[in-house]
């Protein structure tokens, strides 16, 4: 279907609709799973802080 | 039945003794619909047309207004919780503050939109559809918005995110509303619009007294 | 306590034991990786499909494979509200927490979706109709939709107890879900009474089998990546609200 690789990025013309479209999109697919990994990340270090905290809690009044 | 008239009677009372809040609404309202001509242009051919948008729009703007008074001062000091408390009938009780609301808010733009109308050069059966459509139209608009006051009470910035909530769900009403003036001003039947109104109106009387009171017992738990 | 569950004896048990925090847990960790895999799968196809099968239009050339990527999210958009609208309602009939953090869960999703349509609708419109916007029944109820899925997210945010924002955001929901068709109706109304765009963006070029397998595939790629971003959103919003349950404090993660 396309004759060379520069043929396909240009799209017959609309290169800059049809590529801001698929980019955005693969954009977003990519930057929202990363900040759902980012929060689940920073969820997981304060639980491990917290057990942290309450075992010195409790070595400390041993 | 007796207690949502009581409701009724104790939510007019209190407007009453601080009138101030239920007229600033109104004042808003002239006050909005004055702001367009001034920002567009005294041309009375394009004002003829985008007047009936404008007035439901500045409506809209007003009734959401006067919802933040619905059942956040209630829900201050404590008087919500007793009527959660109480043996009545809650629906009946929130029922009762939507009717006060509207009788406070929406009644009062339906008598005074032909006045702004006539602002804008509406001609007399344009007024009327007006004041019929607002009439039809401010008792959804007033249920509608008991949802979202419901929703938001006691939370931060209560009053903004319930007009982010309860706009889109405006939007049915503003366009039969307002389209029925424009299609009377332009010569078409508007019977569709009205019959689409009535419905939107029955429909809301039947199942949002509901839901507004399961929103005020969540947010009383 | 052993007796607290009153189902016990019927075939119920299995489905209230999965509402179990503590049990969904480790099964949407084992679950995720299967799906992004069909993502990938769905989204090379698909991709192929649009880019390389489908044939060259004859009215709109090249720039119609937008529609590849405009339509998928559009469809996916409508359906993810109509499924965060089930798992509120399941959470407030059942009062289970965990149908509700789904329901939180896909939410987000649910508006990039519709971000997204509107965007590439916005790229599809320009060089096709001249105008980065028009009022069209299509795109003006997604924009409502994305502003319905934004006072969804907005709700539960400020509202700081969470099973009050669970239920609160679940009457949302569901007041949203039966005003989308009013929304839509009458959008559509208005439209046709002010004799808008008279070109419709919805008056699509007579669908070739492949295009329409396309689109097929492309919005199963967006559907296995709902589901694979959901488990990965709900896993931590359960990590966030069960802090100080004991299953929490025992996981592998947390322990190491």
């Amino acid at each position: 279907m396309w004759n060379s690789a520069s043929e396909f990025f240009a799209m017959g013309g609309y290169a800059l609709y049809v590529w801001c479209s698929f980019g955005l999109g693969a954009l977003i697919l990519i930057l929202e799973p990363l900040t759902v990994r980012i929060r689940n990340k920073t969820i997981i270090l304060r639980l491990k802080q917290e057990l942290l905290a309450e075992q010195f809690d409790k070595e400390s009044r041993q | 039945m007796n207690a949502l008239l009581t409701m009724v009677k104790r939510d007019l009372l209190l407007v009453m003794r601080r009138k101030s809040e239920a007229l600033t609404a109104l004042f808003f309202f002239v006050v909005v619909t004055s702001l367009f001509p001034l920002g567009i242009g005294a041309d009375a051919a394009l004002l003829r047309k985008i007047a009936p948008g404008i007035i439901w729009v500045a409506a809209l703007l007003s009734t959401l207004l006067g919802l933040q008074r619905m059942f956040a001062a209630d829900y201050a000091d404590g008087t919500l919780e007793q009527l959660v408390l109480s043996p009545q009938p809650l629906v009946l009780l929130v029922t009762g503050k939507i009717i006060a609301h509207w009788i406070v808010c929406g009644l009062p733009l339906v008598l005074l939109a032909p006045v702004i109308g006539l602002q804008f050069d509406l001609d007399s059966s344009s007024l009327y559809v007006l004041m019929a459509t607002l009439f039809l139209g401010t008792p959804v608009l007033s249920l509608l918005g008991s949802i979202g006051a419901a929703l938001t009470l006691g939370v931060r910035g209560g009053s903004l995110l319930m007009s982010l909530l309860i706009l889109p769900l405006y939007i049915p009403v503003l366009i039969f509303g307002a389209g029925a003036v424009y299609a009377n001003s332009v010569g078409l039947n508007t019977s569709g619009h009205f019959s689409l109104l009535g419905a939107l109106l029955i429909l809301a009387l039947a199942f949002v007294p509901w839901v507004s009171t399961a929103a005020v017992k969540i947010a009383i738990e | 306590m052993s007796q607290v569950n009153n189902f016990s004896n019927n075939r119920l048990v299995n489905w209230f034991k999965l509402s179990s925090p503590s049990t969904f847990y480790p099964l949407a960790g084992k679950l995720i990786p299967f799906f992004w895999a069909l993502t990938a799968l769905f989204g090379v196809a698909g991709l192929w499909v649009s880019f390389f099968v489908a044939p060259v239009d004859a009215v709109q050339g090249q720039g119609y494979r937008i529609i590849f990527i405009h339509v998928p999210t559009s469809w996916m958009s409508m359906f993810i509200y109509i499924v965060m609208a089930f798992w509120a309602a399941l959470g407030l009939i059942f009062n289970t927490r965990l149908s509700a953090m789904m329901a939180q869960a896909l939410a987000p999703i649910g508006a990039w979706m519709a971000f997204l349509s509107l965007w590439t609708g916005a790229f599809w419109g320009k060089p096709m109709w001249g105008a980065w916007w028009v009022w069209d029944a299509r795109l003006t109820s997604e924009l409502i939709l994305l502003f319905l899925y934004l006072g969804f997210i907005a709700l539960q945010a400020s509202i700081d107890n969470a099973r009050r924002a669970d239920k609160a955001g679940a009457i949302l929901a569901l007041v949203g879900v039966v005003n989308v068709p009013v929304i839509y109706f009458s959008v559509k109304w208005w439209n046709t009474l002010h004799q808008g765009a008279s070109i419709s963006l919805t008056k699509a070029p007579a669908m070739a089998q492949t295009m329409l397998l396309g689109m097929l595939l492309m919005a199963l790629c967006f559907w296995m990546y709902t589901i694979a971003v959901a488990l990965m959103r709900v896993r931590t919003i359960i990590l966030e609200r069960e802090a100080h349950t004991d299953w929490v404090r025992q996981l592998d993660e947390v322990k190491n």
